[in-house]
């Protein structure tokens, strides 16, 4: 067997990964399709944020997922890059700066990898705790430096452009939003392809044994604060082309909103949410984050509360996010034991769905009472008339709660059992092979 | 002549306690030296004074002629000196390719490059490779660090240790924690893996001390009170009486 390996073709030959070449197309396809199936005016807002948070996400996973560094100021170079690009289209359409918009996103990106060098050279020469606090100091500082330069900063209101400049490039003017979504989605496309290209070099690798072993990497000839401070710049730099996008998006940027903590937590808590221990988990937070600022937010007025529980229960029961709930669920179905998850999910989705309904009930009953208690007791809720006023609505919505969360439990209870066995399955069939 | 390794007049305080007291240690290139003593006597201190995760209070290392004390662990591996830890220290989340791999790469120049793709640098992977048979894991190459059993993740941990190329290997009591049968597997492979290098080793099984050095020295409370062949090592009647004929020795389980 030995000898067999020892010929160096073994490993020269690469066959073109099929599998990988169909997800890129798809991914493709679904950036280049997705206007024309949701044609509403708010599907294509929703999509062009999705667009520009996909780039933020994969970048801020870059330092999370693949480094190890919770970096709770990631805000700061999207922010920043999007000064910079409005700066820039501000100058470009005064004619002082010939950029046409096509290249706005990158002047952006530098901008922010300009920022992370500034400013990462200081965070990553830490790891772990410290390096968090100090993204926490150089974000606070940011955001509270930039009320002091409202030349730049454009104090309370903020800095606004126009995205239509200079002569139209083949008929485009980037006036329309449908333009500006098509812009998003190639660069959003490129910088995901660079940025998955990233971890297949040299520096993506040590990073990953950075995250894992930071000590040990100084014993293999790596100075770790190198590889943190590179990848760092590389971060600032994907994040601050996001940062611009956002900015061509808005014709606005305000430093008030687009460079806080609350802004960075909102990164780091959809990064973590969507998973980040998989390449494509951001990607998935992006478009929960987008679907949670605009469509939850519409729908509730306690959706920052909805939120913070799906987080909470998210970190206590699949801290890989919904990426790896999906890997697992995916090398179930590969092992070919899936067939009995389907009535269980199914079970899980009624009874849950049934406790949520109550629990929603009563939190938007106890909100209506704090906050329209003016417009009268009564309120719709999802086709029903609750009334605040009468006991049998509160009744209902804690009976619906308690029975659905009992009878949750106990489907959860054969789920937990049924997944047991579905893993002691595959470990043994993994052994199999492994002696085969 | 220039010694691969020279150690001279080395000390380390930590606050008023001096661990290390004055070694003084020469190793020829491509000798291997076990180093005995008993728990506390300063062993694995020296061993991160050698290798940059401490600094030494005074005193000087030299890695073939040239000064090492006081630089970091980094810069002393890329003139040529790895180590291994006693415990295991491996990246638990990558695959044993991966591990070793990563202890390839900056010997081969490849340094912080973003610009190239792993799976292109042929002779890295073919590097690679060849270690993975080297160690043993040619059925394991694709799994994660953190499932391989003990004894796999300790030849990884040699075999990330001896993935740089470099000359100058320590061994951390690489032994540690092994049943009968896997220490002598486990010592063939180190003599396999380290032929032409320059070896030390902490250890503590008497048996494997014997069977692997060329030469012994022995560390009693932060100083080097014998240094000599096996043989000589084990006539020495301050040997004899300051650790082999101890209490210590016999718990330790010398034979």
């Amino acid at each position: 067997m030995t000898t067999a390996t020892l010929t160096k073709d073994y490993y020269r030959f690469k066959p073109w990964n099929i599998g990988r070449a169909v997800i890129w197309s798809l991914f493709a396809i679904a950036l280049i399709v997705a206007p024309m199936v949701f044609r509403s005016s708010l599907a294509l807002t929703m999509l062009s944020q999705i667009g520009y948070l996909i780039i933020i996400c994969l970048s801020y996973n870059m330092l999370l997922g693949q480094g190890g560094m919770l970096s709770f100021g990631h805000a700061v170079y999207t922010g920043m890059g999007s000064f910079i690009a409005i700066h820039t289209m501000n100058l470009a359409a005064k004619g002082s700066l010939p950029v046409p918009l096509l290249l706005i996103p990158l002047v952006g990106g530098l901008g922010g990898m300009f920022f992370a060098i500034l400013f990462g050279y200081v965070t990553t020469k830490k790891s772990g705790t410290t390096f968090a606090m100090i993204t926490l100091g150089v974000g606070e500082l940011v955001a509270s430096m930039a009320l002091m330069f409202p030349t730049f900063f454009g104090g309370e209101g903020g800095i606004t452009t126009n995205r239509v400049y200079g002569t139209p490039l083949l008929g485009l003017t980037f006036g329309p939003q449908i333009q500006v979504y098509y812009l998003i989605a190639v660069y959003c496309f490129i910088c995901t392809a660079l940025m998955f290209a990233f971890t297949g070099t040299p520096l993506g690798r040590i990073l990953n044994a950075v995250r894992d072993n930071p000590e040990r990497v100084e014993f293999i000839g790596y100075n770790t604060q190198r590889v943190r401070y590179f990848s760092f710049i590389i971060a600032g730099f994907f994040a601050g082309i996001g940062g611009g996008l956002a900015a061509i998006n808005f014709e606005i940027v305000n430093a008030a909103d687009s460079l806080n903590g609350i802004r960075s937590g909102g990164y780091l808590l959809f990064t973590f949410l969507g998973g980040a221990t998989f390449f494509f988990g951001p990607i998935i937070g992006a478009v929960l984050l987008v679907f949670a600022s605009i469509l939850l937010s519409e729908l509730s007025k306690a959706w920052l509360l909805y939120l913070g529980l799906v987080f909470l229960f998210m970190v206590m029961f699949a801290p890989g996010g919904v990426a790896s709930l999906i890997m697992m669920n995916l090398r179930v179905a590969k092992f070919g034991r899936f067939k009995p998850f389907w009535a269980l999910y199914a079970g899980l989705v009624v009874t849950g769905a049934v406790m949520v309904a109550g629990a929603a009930a009563i939190v938007e009953m106890i909100y209506h009472m704090q906050l329209n208690a003016a417009l009268g007791p009564q309120l719709p809720f999802f086709g029903v008339m609750l009334d605040t006023s009468k006991p049998a609505s509160w009744l209902i919505s804690a009976a619906l709660l308690v029975v659905g969360g009992v009878l949750m439990e106990l489907v959860r209870r054969r789920f937990v059992l049924a997944w047991g066995h579905a893993q002691e399955f595959i470990e043994a069939e993994i052994k199999r092979r492994e002696a085969a | 002549m220039t010694y691969a390794l020279e150690l001279k007049d080395l000390r380390k305080n930590f606050g008023k306690t001096e661990i290390i007291r004055g070694v003084q240690l020469a190793v020829n290139a491509g000798e291997r030296i076990a180093i005995i003593g008993p728990n506390g006597a300063g062993k694995s201190t020296l061993f991160n004074l050698i290798s940059g995760r401490l600094a030494p209070s005074s005193g000087e290392v030299l890695l073939n002629g040239q000064r090492i004390d006081g630089k970091r662990p980094y810069e002393i591996n890329r003139l040529g000196l790895s180590r291994s830890f006693q415990i295991t220290n491996i990246f638990p989340k990558l695959s044993v390719f991966e591990n070793l791999r990563c202890g390839v790469l900056w010997s081969l120049g490849y340094k912080y490059t973003f610009l190239r793709f792993l799976s292109n640098l042929d002779d890295a992977n073919e590097r690679t490779e060849a270690l993975i048979r080297q160690v043993g894991l040619e059925r394991k190459r694709d799994v994660l660090a953190v499932n391989l059993t003990y004894a796999e993740q300790r030849a990884l941990e040699i075999g990330v240790t001896i993935a740089g190329g470099a000359n100058v290997i320590l061994l951390d009591e690489p032994t540690a924690g092994m049943s009968k049968t896997e220490t002598a597997h486990f010592i063939a492979l180190i003599k396999h893996v380290t032929v032409g290098k320059t070896l030390l080793t902490v250890e503590h099984d008497m048996g494997v001390v014997f069977g692997l050095a060329d030469k012994i020295a022995v560390v009693v409370y932060g100083e080097v009170i014998a240094f000599d062949t096996p043989a000589a090592v084990r006539a020495n009647a301050r040997v004899q009486e300051a650790y082999l004929g101890s209490s210590v020795a016999d718990a330790q389980g010398g034979h």
